[in-house]
């Protein structure tokens, strides 16, 4: 199982679920309607690592984070 | 004014990210730099304020940071800087920043100006597409996302791509 959490304004509480690669991880994702138009705009992190590749491996105990668009300062 | 208390500090060879809870003491921080640097034989220092602005009747700004990734951030860049010479310091607050208060400082120290004029400007700019920072308007006591404001950070929309990413 890996973890997937949301962070900054996206109001979802965390999912845990199988996956082996990222890809796995955004088909499970794009099947939450919620969470669609948030997808197009975020990054993704892998244990606080940014990750821009699906074909990422995952493994047990993994932490997915997803990144709304941000805008400090 | 109110004196944040530092939350969080990351470390790389003695440069510390500072995150405080509310308002910066701007003058404590940048005095506080100058002084850490007096011996250094740095020739130039580039602060940089983000203050609050009254607009669109706002009462404050409101931030959450993710901090592991914005240490990440924050180390890469002390990296680029320290290829040139130079050292970039920060510090940024969490939760509700009222009108006319600082959120965000930063500076560069550099032996001659060119590079830290330089850097200032690439490091704000990068900061404001990048760091893991999310601002949210605070009006009646309530927090509404500055969407409209924030920008989508590199790599975003990995999640709805097709799986045969470019190698661009």
């Amino acid at each position: 199982m890996v973890k997937v959490e949301f962070l900054g304004p996206i109001d979802k509480a965390p999912v845990e679920m199988e996956a082996s690669t990222l890809a796995d991880v955004a088909a499970k994702l794009k099947e939450d309607q919620s969470l669609v138009s948030w997808l197009e705009k975020c990054a993704v992190a892998l244990n606080d690592t940014m990750v821009n590749d699906l074909n990422t491996p995952l493994k047990e105990g993994d932490r997915i984070s997803i990144l709304p668009p941000v805008c400090g300062g | 004014m109110k004196v944040g208390i530092a939350l969080q500090c990351s470390y790389l060879e003695s440069i510390i990210m500072e995150l405080y809870e509310g308002p910066l003491d701007v003058k404590e921080i940048f005095g506080r730099w100058l002084d850490e640097e007096a011996n250094s034989n740095y020739g130039a220092y580039i602060p940089f304020v983000g203050t609050i602005r009254a607009e669109d009747g706002i009462e404050a700004l409101s931030f959450d940071i993710y901090e592991p990734a914005l240490k990440q951030w924050f180390d890469a860049w002390q990296e680029r800087a320290k290829a040139r010479g130079a050292v970039v310091r920060m510090a940024h607050a969490i939760g509700d920043v009222p009108v006319h208060t600082s959120s965000y400082v930063s500076a560069v120290f550099s032996p001659k100006r060119r590079v830290a004029l330089e850097l200032i400007e690439a490091f704000v700019e990068d900061f404001k597409a990048n760091a893991p920072i999310w601002k949210y308007d605070v009006k009646n006591g309530e927090r509404i996302y500055a969407e409209d404001r924030s920008t989508p950070m590199d790599g975003a929309g990995l999640l709805l791509t097709d799986g045969q990413k470019s190698e661009e």
